[in-house]
């Protein structure tokens, strides 16, 4: 079987045993992107070939003195290009920072060198993570691997898809309203976003801060697992860092069953708006927890219709006041031949953002102005409180929450471009969980008639990954959606 | 319905260093009226006695040591600067004739 077909756990194994090298992985990755790349677009910086195959010597080379192997050693893993590496390009999807090359690694790049993966490149998103489709992306959209008409999802669409077509083993993501969920079930992937908090933002191009959180975008829910053993811990370097314990994450996935687990179904999720095929393949997934032995039950979540409102206004507010910093001073675009300070700020800010940024600062900047503050940001911050209370109290009776990720599959590309509040709304199932801090998992539940995948959210308590991942597996074993992959037609 | 007037935008953008063409003016004009017109119904919830939620982090603030750690080096900081010279970033002039 071709390298690029493995799972993550598989490729581990099969490297750790010696029985394949690392020169070989990464000869085997630098085939399959140069094949995949030019129609899926996942990516947009990709290591040159001889940077990655010298990386590959070197960890070739290394093993016989190191003696033994880390879990993602020699691992071929895409970045989301939000998240800063040291030395290469990290754009963040805008020409604002087309040019930017990071003095310094993020906490989690620090965390993944340590254990000598191979980066195969940077992946596609929506400027500045602000999308759910990566068409907002200054570099051009990314396709789905299912059907190239159609969007990956977003923002982290380029991770999503470099991991469905297979040029990357795992990827790194970031979520701050179902950026790795959404854009994981549109190319029938596994995306996790743990509690906020869990993982480090430290060098993470900061778009909501009280939202934005790093996960992994995998084939399994065990590759999830171990990529989120590799990404967790207390950053003293991130105020908002959780000083937690963290067990290790792939021991949860194991049981095939998940007796004694109580599923709530919220009603509130499976209103008006949802698609009758989405509808369908999630009831079917709720029909086969049961039958792997989870309690079924129906439970109320009454603030969910307001999260929507909640969100744009809280994540837009973050956003005006993290992207003023865009100035054309320090780093990224500044526009040339400005004759004063303030000439030099606008016309860096008016030609480095795109329409989508601008339109959020806008909205942003018009919810903290004097006069509307309170109505707006203060408003949607005590409604936040009522969604958060929402959570506290289901999950007093049910330990995890199931319900669809998107209301549609995957949409066509260019079908919401012009109507930025439709587009908003598709993210309605993905925003609760973000806004409350919860960990939440996106995993395959089946394809609809025109053969794109459909995902189920799990989601749990803050700091319960071990039980969103043990019902994630056991489903995933009860069900094998994961063995369906796309055929990229030429 | 909110109704965000050209006059209204050229203020926000203004808040927020934007230039924006006419017909940018126009079209966020539109759609910013369509967002808040949708994000008005948070006015019908009664949150009377809610406290705001800023972060769901742990807790509010953290505190360290006063110690100086490694930082970037001089060449290191400077080394994405639009326009540098002798350690310092250029910009244009902000004090006396244009």
């Amino acid at each position: 079987m071709a390298l690029f077909k493995l799972t993550l756990k598989e490729l581990q194994e099969k490297f750790t045993s010696g029985e394949v090298t690392a020169g070989e992985i990464a000869r085997a990755y630098l085939l399959r992107v140069s094949q995949v790349e030019p129609k899926i677009k996942a990516y947009i910086s990709v290591t040159q070939k001889d940077v990655l195959l010298e990386k590959a010597q070197g960890i070739d080379d290394g093993l016989k003195a190191w003696r033994k192997t880390e879990p993602l050693m020699a691992m071929p893993l895409g970045i989301k290009d939000n998240i800063c590496t040291k030395g290469m390009r990290t754009t963040c999807g805008s020409r604002m920072l087309d040019n930017f090359v990071p003095p310094y690694d993020a906490t989690v790049m620090n965390k993944l060198n340590a254990q000598k993966p191979l980066i195969i490149g940077k992946t596609n998103l929506d400027e500045f993570a602000m999308g759910s489709s990566t068409e907002h992306s200054a570099f051009g959209p990314s396709r789905n691997p299912w059907n190239q008409k159609h969007i990956p999802g977003g923002s982290s669409g380029g991770s999503a898809a470099a991991v469905a077509a297979e040029e990357c083993v795992a990827a790194l993501g970031s979520d701050t309203g179902g950026s790795i969920r959404q854009p994981a079930a549109c190319c029938g992937v596994v995306g996790f976003k743990p509690t906020y908090g869990r993982v480090s933002r430290y060098g993470l191009v900061a778009f909501a801060s009280s939202l934005d959180q790093i996960g992994p975008i995998t084939k399994t829910v065990t590759d999830a697992a171990i990529m989120l053993n590799a990404l967790v811990g207390y950053d003293p370097l991130d105020s908002t860092s959780a000083n937690r314990d963290f067990p290790d994450f792939t021991k949860s996935a194991k049981k095939k069953d998940i007796k004694k687990l109580t599923v709530g179904v919220p009603e509130e999720y499976f209103a008006e708006g949802l698609d009758p095929e989405v509808a369908e393949k999630v009831q079917d997934a709720i029909a086969e927890l049961e039958k792997i032995g989870g309690k079924i039950q129906a439970v109320t979540l009454p603030s969910t219709a307001r999260a929507i409102a909640t969100y744009y206004l809280i994540a837009t507010a973050e956003a005006s006041s993290n992207l003023a910093r865009y100035d054309g001073v320090k780093y990224g675009f500044r526009a040339k031949e400005c004759k004063s300070l303030a000439e030099m700020y606008h016309s860096t800010r008016s030609h480095g953002f795109g329409p989508e940024v601008k339109r959020r600062i806008m909205l942003g900047t018009y919810a903290l102005s004097a006069g509307y503050y309170d109505a707006y940001y203060a408003k949607a911050q005590a409604v936040r409180t009522m969604i958060q209370r929402d959570f506290d109290e289901v999950f007093k009776e049910v330990d995890l929450l199931v319900s669809p990720v998107m209301p549609t599959p995957a949409f066509q590309l260019g079908e919401r471009l012009e109507d930025p509040l439709q587009m908003y709304l598709s993210d309605i199932y993905t925003i609760p969980a973000s806004l409350a801090g919860l960990p939440a998992i996106s995993i395959p539940c089946g394809l609809s008639a025109k053969g794109l995948p459909i995902g189920l959210q799990l989601m749990g308590r803050p700091f319960e990954e071990t039980i969103v991942l043990r019902a994630a597996y056991a489903y995933e074993q009860a069900t094998n959606w994961r063995s369906k992959r796309p055929v990229i037609r030429s | 319905m909110a109704n965000i007037s050209h006059k209204e935008v050229e203020h926000v953008a203004q808040l927020a260093r934007l230039d924006l063409t006419e017909p940018e003016k126009t079209l966020f004009g539109e759609q910013l009226s369509q967002i808040l017109t949708f994000v008005e119904q948070l006015q019908e919830v009664s949150t009377e006695g809610i406290p705001p939620t800023a972060s769901v982090a742990d807790k509010a603030s953290v505190l360290r040591e006063d110690i100086p750690g490694e930082g970037l080096s001089q060449e290191q900081a400077l080394s994405n600067a639009p326009e540098a010279s002798d350690g310092f970033f250029v910009v244009p002039k902000i004090l006396g004739k244009k």
